[in-house]
């Protein structure tokens, strides 16, 4: 996101403006962040002291420990990894593999199959929830992770990933393929060793948003999920919060721990997280 | 006709993008069967049914709509889910567009704020909505402490009937304001220099180029995102979840919340079903409606 060159502010009085406005409008979408920090650190009585206190007077780091011990804290961590992680795997290799094809290759029904699958996407996920539920529980997989892993991989998440790659792979030049063509390569390998490796900007867009998408599900391990050990940080976050009421300094270390990778994982690599947003807007 | 000449020429070639074609989409194409189309299928079923989740079910035609229609707690919950779209998306999106016009500009520090305003897009709504739950905490929450701090006894923000709905929507509007202020600045960005330059030389000021060129100009995405948002609103479920439960005394019930409530925790999956679908419905015309004006407004789209 570049901004255009030429349409600087020069008034020296309305830039002071423009950036006392910003300030606080960015103040209050900190202010939390700076909140939940601050109180992650807080003695217990601490919390309830008035005036506020941005900076706790001891540092009670104890706070992240305890956490440990009230909730399988690391169950959901380790929960939400690797799910995210076989998710983001699966929807990269199928979508793109999908992409490729309706991009690149000209096999009968493809128009309408593409556009089946992007129709399909404004689908609200409540109303698929109330059968998949049922089929779940026909095939004994309530309560386990194949419905939180199959549902993102092939349901309107994959549909979107589907969507982004073959935006991409339609700007890259037919010629390319047919050279490869020409020297043998079948299909899959011009996908697996020219595609694959052209198309690296969108697969890191892809992997972004995916990973920050399934990181932040919610209503399907609320519905699929009912043993502890198996739910995902924010299920397992939304239902310590019932638990623990006012506790809010053991509340607020859950939280943190649970943003921070987060946060890294926007911070490494904002500007294609940024790009999948647009590409969600261009879908609808 | 090229295609045939093509065709005839190239046989083999073409009868392995056929089958290579549909090897590569038949992933995608077998799961979304089974887990987006066939269930919406036995949604629209199930909506015809009476579907307790242990024993019988059996057709029962239009009755789950007829009930609904007569159900005193939908309209209700019907009600909150306008109040809550109502309230969010005009504050959202002039925020946003705000916000684009102020961000769109290059200055020093320009990133820092975008960042800042985009950085709870990301978060995950369950946690950003526990904070918030926090905040608006009556007794240690940071708003009521800094309300005493002037002297002010604030209220018990989310045990309050009025107050609750009003509080939730500014907790959802700071979540997703940066995600429209993103789309706008790219649709900002777009708009031709050159238009800009013979406003000018028509002698048009600042606000003037602003209603005149930059609106329009964006007209098509403002439009787009105002329609995501809306749909986005019906669909309102994690911060209700978290922050009030549906409460006080239902007044923060929304659809989605009913539906959860109805399907996972009373079972009555025939009629959340027909709930369900009912949302479907408003989502799909709201889309439609979309893809029309689309048409109409979008003319440099690359394909379709």
């Amino acid at each position: 996101m570049k901004a255009t060159p030429d349409a600087g502010i020069r008034k020296p009085l309305a830039l002071l403006g423009v950036y006392s406005i910003l300030s606080f409008i960015s103040l209050i979408m900190l202010v939390p962040f700076l909140w939940m920090l601050s109180t992650s650190f807080k003695e217990p009585q601490d919390i309830f002291t008035y005036p506020p206190k941005l900076i706790p007077t001891a540092f009670r780091l104890q706070n992240y420990v305890d956490v440990f011990q009230l909730i399988p804290f690391q169950r959901f961590y380790f929960n939400s990894v690797y799910i995210a992680f076989i998710v983001v795997l699966g929807t990269v290799f199928f979508a793109s593999l999908a992409g490729y094809a309706f991009a690149k290759i000209p096999f009968k029904g493809r128009n309408i199959v593409f556009l089946v699958l992007l129709s399909a996407m404004m689908i609200p996920h409540e109303v698929t929830a109330i059968p998949l539920f049922l089929f779940m529980r026909e095939l004994n997989w309530i309560d386990t992770h194949l419905p939180l892993i199959l549902l993102p991989i092939f349901g309107a998440g994959g549909v979107f990933g589907i969507f982004v790659m073959r935006q991409f792979f339609i700007t890259v030049p037919t010629e390319l393929e047919e050279a490869a063509m020409i020297d043998g390569c079948n299909r899959f390998r011009i996908y697996a060793q020219i595609m694959l490796p052209i198309a690296k900007p969108g697969l890191a867009t892809l992997t972004i948003f995916t990973f920050v998408t399934v990181w932040n599900e919610f209503f399907d391990p609320l519905i699929f999920i009912n043993s502890r050990d198996l739910m995902t940080l924010p299920l397992g976050l939304s239902l310590f919060t019932d638990e623990v009421g006012t506790s809010w300094h053991y509340l607020m270390s859950a939280t943190v721990m649970a943003t921070v990778p987060l946060l890294i994982v926007f911070f490494l690599a904002q500007r294609r997280f940024i790009e999948g947003v647009a590409m969600t807007g261009l879908k609808e | 006709m090229k295609e045939v000449g093509k065709k005839r020429r190239r046989g083999p070639l073409v009868r392995e993008a056929q089958i290579a074609g549909w090897l590569f989409v038949s992933p995608m194409v077998l799961g979304f069967t089974l887990l987006l189309l066939f269930p919406m299928a036995q949604a629209l079923y199930m909506s015809l049914m009476d579907w307790p989740l242990l024993g019988e079910h059996h057709f029962i035609g239009l009755n789950n709509y007829w009930n609904i229609a007569t159900d005193y707690l939908f309209w209700k919950v019907f009600g909150n889910t306008i109040y809550f779209t109502v309230g969010l998306v005009p504050f959202n999106i002039v925020l946003a567009l705000l916000l684009a016009l102020l961000l769109s500009k290059s200055f020093k520090g320009i990133g820092l704020f975008r960042t800042a305003i985009f950085v709870p897009v990301m978060t995950s709504l369950i946690v950003w909505s526990i904070v918030w739950k926090y905040m608006f905490a009556t007794d240690s929450g940071l708003i009521n402490q800094v309300l005493l701090l002037l002297d002010i006894k604030g209220p018990a923000w989310l045990y309050d009937e009025k107050l609750a709905m009003p509080s939730v929507i500014v907790t959802s509007v700071l979540k997703n304001v940066g995600l429209n202020m993103v789309l706008f600045i790219a649709a900002i960005q777009q708009v031709p220099r050159s238009l800009y330059e013979a406003a000018m030389l028509d002698g048009a000021g600042k606000a003037k180029s602003f209603f005149n060129v930059t609106l329009p100009m964006i007209t098509p995405t403002v439009f787009l995102t105002v329609v995501m948002t809306i749909i986005g609103s019906l669909k309102v479920f994690g911060q209700i979840y978290v922050m009030t439960q549906g409460g006080p005394s239902g007044s923060t019930k929304v659809l989605v919340y009913y539906i959860w409530e109805k399907a996972f925790k009373l079972f009555q999956m025939g009629y959340a079903s027909a709930l369900a679908f009912i949302l479907f419905f408003v989502v799909l015309v709201l889309t439609l409606l979309q893809w029309q004006l689309r048409k109409r407004w979008v003319f440099n789209e690359s394909d379709t």
